[in-house]
């Protein structure tokens, strides 16, 4: 009875046959649907899509090895940059510390230079003092030495009496204080 | 027995099966000659027959060929899209990021690790197989809509060109003789190697055979289930089970958008798989 009805069914238009039927029709559409789909995509967009993205892929990659490259290049200067900066530090103080050391040597030619200068002068002024107190000593022993004359002369001259005698003297002495 | 008769008879037997017939789900399910917009009415679609050396041939057009070919209509519309915006610049905007990511998938998470070297020259049918098995079954889902890839007629046809496509790719690396010899396993006795060979070639066969099955059992039951789910209702003839149902049918179509999915996922990545067993035998 089953089968009966089923058959029966099935006569009325094929619509109620079971889901395992296959339909002969159908595979000859799938085959010509999906063999269109294959072919339309395939050059619509299979194609440069899959090509776009290998494209990208190869982008990609070369910017970062770009992108590496750069960076160690980066990293290299920025050593070579901190090594110079070290040079140039030492430099400096080397620098800095030369100065030092000239200034100091400077400072200290300068000071004895000063100093011997200053006691060249002190030695000049001592011998120049010496020179006029020589001069002057001279001067006074010459003076002296003539007013002993001149009073001898005028003792010898003018020794008449003890009065007279005492009262040269005294105005000898008088003189010489007076000069 | 004349056709009035059967006819009547027929009548009789739709009448008689309305009462506990269930036939209305297999008829949501199956292939028909109409497309189904109740209660909006139904549009039937033209009858094709031609003579091919005397045998009929019918290519009457379907429910499964007008949705089969809307999902071309929907593929093809859609990559001439996205590979305008690829042409146009490198980096990818809108849709074709979706669709990037989906391809970027079949290609290097099915295509680059089953196939291996050479992928590349399968990558367009292993592509055009996934987009279109996930179009037809998502285009199941759709109120009005009707899957495709339930139809055995049309999966056996899927499995057949991925059958094709396997043999002619084992057979273009390996040489027609190479390919056959390569599928007998290294170290077997002599006396073994026919039995191997037949063995084999079946293994040829089944896989194919298991594409197909897999695909249509799987698209299958989630639409029986989910009718038979709400026909719970109609059968207890009560209100108190519409909520119940309607969550377990809800909950039955959310797991179909996955199973949707997966199954286009497992299809082209059994047929990328045997793709590398037939290029790479000796693996």
């Amino acid at each position: 009875m089953t089968f009966l009805n089923y058959g029966l069914l099935a006569l009325s238009g094929g619509e109620a046959g079971g889901p395992l039927d296959v339909n002969p029709g159908l595979i000859i559409w799938t085959v010509v649907t999906f063999v269109v789909l294959l072919l339309v995509l395939k050059k619509v967009a299979w194609k440069p899509i899959l090509s776009s993205l290998d494209e990208r892929e190869k982008f990609i990659k070369d910017s970062l090895e770009k992108a590496e490259v750069a960076q160690k290049e980066a990293e290299k200067l920025i050593q070579d940059n901190r090594e110079s900066i070290t040079k140039a530090e030492e430099e400096a103080q080397k620098i800095v510390a030369q100065g030092r050391d000239y200034a100091e040597k400077l400072k200290a030619q300068m000071l004895e230079e000063s100093k011997a200068e200053a006691k060249k002068m002190i030695d000049n002024a001592k011998a120049e003092i010496e020179r006029k107190n020589q001069e002057a000593f001279n001067n006074i022993k010459d003076q002296v030495a003539e007013i002993a004359v001149n009073a001898a002369e005028k003792i010898i001259k003018e020794n008449l009496d003890k009065e007279k005698n005492t009262q040269l003297v005294n105005k000898l002495i008088d003189e010489l204080q007076k000069n | 027995m004349n056709l009035d008769t059967v006819k009547t008879a027929v009548d009789t037997l739709h009448s008689a099966g309305e009462k506990e017939d269930t036939s209305w789900i297999l008829e949501h399910v199956l292939d028909g000659n109409y497309l189904d917009f109740t209660p909006f009415g139904k549009i039937y679609l033209p009858q094709i027959h031609f003579n091919l050396f005397g045998i009929d041939v019918d290519l009457s057009l379907t429910r499964h060929v007008i949705f089969m070919w809307l999902a071309l209509v929907i593929l093809v519309v859609l990559f001439i899209k996205v590979g305008k915006s690829y042409r146009n610049s490198l980096v990818p905007k809108g849709i074709s990021n979706l669709v990037e990511v989906l391809i970027l998938f079949v290609k290097d998470e099915i295509a680059k690790p089953t196939i291996g070297k050479g992928h590349e020259k399968f990558l367009p049918y292993l592509l055009t197989v996934f987009f279109f098995i996930l179009t037809c079954n998502f285009l199941g889902l759709v109120p009005y809509g009707s899957t495709a890839t339930s139809n055995i007629s049309v999966t056996a046809t899927l499995a057949i060109i991925s059958f094709i496509v396997i043999q002619i790719g084992g057979m273009m690396k390996n040489g027609v003789f190479g390919y056959f010899k390569g599928l007998i396993p290294h170290g077997v006795p002599a006396w073994l190697i026919p039995i191997m060979f037949v063995v084999e070639i079946l293994g040829l066969f089944t896989k194919p055979f298991a594409l197909a099955i897999r695909l249509f059992a799987n698209m299958t039951a989630g639409h029986i289930v989910i009718l038979a789910l709400l026909g719970l209702i109609f059968i207890l003839k009560t209100v108190v089970v519409i909520p119940v149902s309607v969550a377990f049918a809800l909950f039955i179509y959310l797991l179909e958008i996955l199973v949707a999915l997966i199954q286009a996922y497992i299809f082209t990545m059994l047929s990328s798989l045997f793709i590398g067993m037939a290029v790479h035998q000796d693996h």
